[in-house]
């Protein structure tokens, strides 16, 4: 069963191909985000397309699809009604799922079952990402804070730390945003006395 | 009161005008509800979102909602109607070159004469083996069936003689400058954005193809507006007062500045101003001119879902997807359009409330009052640009006089 996967993220494209190796499925596409997507999907001639949901080339492929309805094997969306379920859970990942004709729905399930799982890892492995790089930046943010209350009110780094925690405490918002707050006013009117 | 949570799936074009201004001007607010505008970049994913209940509602091309009712592409799925975001509002737009090859003046042509000269453009090109090629927004859309209205209407066949394909709005502006396509079928900004780039000269508005063409609808699944039928009903009232508020003097700056920001439309506020006020910059580096029924989002009860025009848009369904006509099809074609709601949510309002569900589209040649069971009704000139009629009570005869 050959499966073509067209994802804006090449990254992305990668886990997914790697996970359905491992399942064995081996007849696998990768299409060139970069290339023109019609040609590189007829040429593939996939009986599975897997498409992230927010592709910008969805309405393209899908009309491609539809004006496959003349050619001896169509492609049609992978829904039926009785798969609404599946169909959800893949649109909640993130994923689109288009089928040939025909093809038994046993075969086609722990493709998409395949494709929901990895989609979904892949959005933990980003979260995780961006939480990490946002502490990151408010570590940053924080320090830069700390050395301008330093500078400012001459006192020493355990003090500028406590005075922006009693701040946070009693504005009830977090450290970083009174740092922030402070980072801003300063490059706003640092030079006015 | 408790607050009626909406999430909104929209594209970014002028005419999401609606649903962000009721949002940020707080009519939505004064209604009880809470909206989430949540933007895509794909008519499908807009779809999927409302399908599978991402979204509430969403800002969808009305064929496509007929389309999604009848089960074309994909299982059936019965969605609804209440409002009508806006009619017109759309240009087609040529490459430099065909336009040179047209002979456009930097004025709004005559739709009939554009059309003969293209059509002899078409006849070089197909003899040359390489057709003349449009883009437009989707297949199941207003502007694929305003273009092929026109193409067929001045003697061109839009699946032997041309070719349409579909170009994505924010990207048919580098379609025709990397010359994947001669044209393009697309709303606002994105005709203005491919003149201001140099890569288009505007050909027509859509306007001139069909005065008063149905475009963006406020869609939703019919389970939805049933369970949730009251608050439906206070969706529809503060969309009714984002329409009056957007169409005040004075008001097109500030619309203008919520549309352009970067959660909205993300696109140049003067292109986005123009188009709300009428004024479109046909050439590179030419004047605006003024074109006063380019988009209509409020004025001639603009907003009521006719479904009559639901009709019509079925009948080009039928027409370009070559299928027989199918008398059941139809009604629930029509049905998807929900002037009861319309009126139920806005009855003691004020607003003009038309007396009629359906009308004969294409019929009028000046203003006329219509029959109204709340507020007085103007109807403005509606015409077909051939001067054709579509009676909505039979669509048979329509099809099989047309080219």
């Amino acid at each position: 069963m050959r499966i073509a996967i067209i994802d804006t993220s090449t990254t992305r494209a990668a886990i997914i191909s790697d996970g359905l190796r491992e399942a064995g499925l081996n007849d696998l596409v990768l299409i060139d985000p970069a290339g023109p997507l019609v040609a590189q999907v007829e040429a593939a001639k996939p009986e599975v397309v897997l498409i992230n949901l927010e592709n910008p080339s969805r309405d393209l492929l899908e009309d491609f699809f539809a004006m496959s309805r003349a050619l001896s094997r169509p492609i049609a969306m992978f829904v039926d009604q009785s798969d609404a379920e599946a169909t959800g859970a893949a649109i909640d990942a993130g994923v689109s799922a288009y089928v040939v004709d025909g093809l038994s729905k046993q075969r086609i399930k722990p493709v998409v079952e395949l494709a929901i799982r990895r989609f979904q890892a892949f959005s933990r492995l980003q979260r995780e990402l961006d939480d990490a790089k946002n502490a990151l930046a408010e570590r940053a943010t924080i320090d830069k804070a700390k050395a301008i209350l330093m500078k400012r009110r001459q006192i020493d780094e355990p003090a500028a730390y406590a005075l922006l925690r009693s701040q946070a405490m009693h504005t009830n918002r977090r450290i970083s945003e009174i740092a922030e707050a402070i980072v801003t006013s300063e490059a706003l009117m640092g030079d006015m006395e | 009161m408790t607050v009626e949570r909406f999430r909104i799936g929209f594209l970014p074009l002028v005419d999401a005008a609606l649903p962000i201004l009721a949002h940020e001007l707080g009519f939505a607010n004064a209604e009880g509800l809470k909206l989430e505008l949540i933007r895509d970049m794909t008519w499908a994913t807009v779809r999927d979102r409302l399908l599978y209940g991402h979204t509430d509602a969403a800002h969808m091309i009305a064929p496509l909602a007929i389309a999604t009712t009848l089960g074309r592409d994909r299982p059936a799925e019965a969605l609804a109607v209440p409002f009508v975001l806006g009619l017109n509002g759309n240009a087609v737009t040529f490459s430099a070159k065909l336009a040179a090859e047209v002979g456009l003046f930097g004025e709004l042509g005559d739709p009939a004469r554009i059309g003969a000269a293209l059509k002899a453009a078409a006849e070089t090109r197909r003899a040359a083996g390489k057709k003349l090629r449009f883009g437009v927004v989707h297949r199941y859309s207003s502007h694929n069936y305003m273009l092929r209205y026109w193409l067929a209407g001045v003697g061109i066949r839009p699946d032997q003689d041309v070719e349409i394909v579909v170009t994505s709005p924010p990207f048919a502006a580098d379609a025709l400058a990397a010359g994947e396509v001669d044209g393009i079928c697309v709303g606002e900004p994105w005709n203005s954005i491919a003149v201001e780039r140099g890569v288009g000269h505007i050909a027509l508005a859509t306007a001139q193809i069909w005065r008063r063409g149905v475009e963006k609808v406020l869609a939703m699944r019919e389970t939805i507006l049933d369970e949730r039928r009251d608050a439906v009903e206070a969706l529809v009232r503060a969309l009714h007062a984002a329409a009056a508020r957007f169409v005040e003097p004075g008001a097109a700056e500030e619309s203008a500045d919520i549309l352009a920001r970067p959660e909205y439309l993300d696109a140049p506020r003067d292109a986005i101003l123009r188009a709300i006020t009428d004024r479109i910059r046909l050439v590179p580096g030419g004047e605006p001119i003024h074109y006063p029924d380019f988009m209509f989002q409020y004025r001639e009860a603009a907003n009521f879902p006719w479904r009559s025009q639901a009709a019509w848009l079925y009948s080009q369904m039928v027409r370009w997807d070559y299928m027989a006509f199918d008398n059941i099809a139809a009604t629930a074609a029509s049905n998807v359009f929900r002037p009861d709601v319309y009126r139920a949510a806005l009855a003691g309002s004020g607003a003009p409330l038309p007396g009629a569900s359906s009308k004969l589209e294409g019929g009028l040649d000046e203003p006329i009052g219509a029959g109204s069971t709340q507020g007085r009704l103007t109807l403005g000139s509606d015409r077909f640009f051939d001067g054709r009629t579509f009676d909505p009570d039979d669509i048979e005869t329509y099809l099989a006089d047309l080219p």
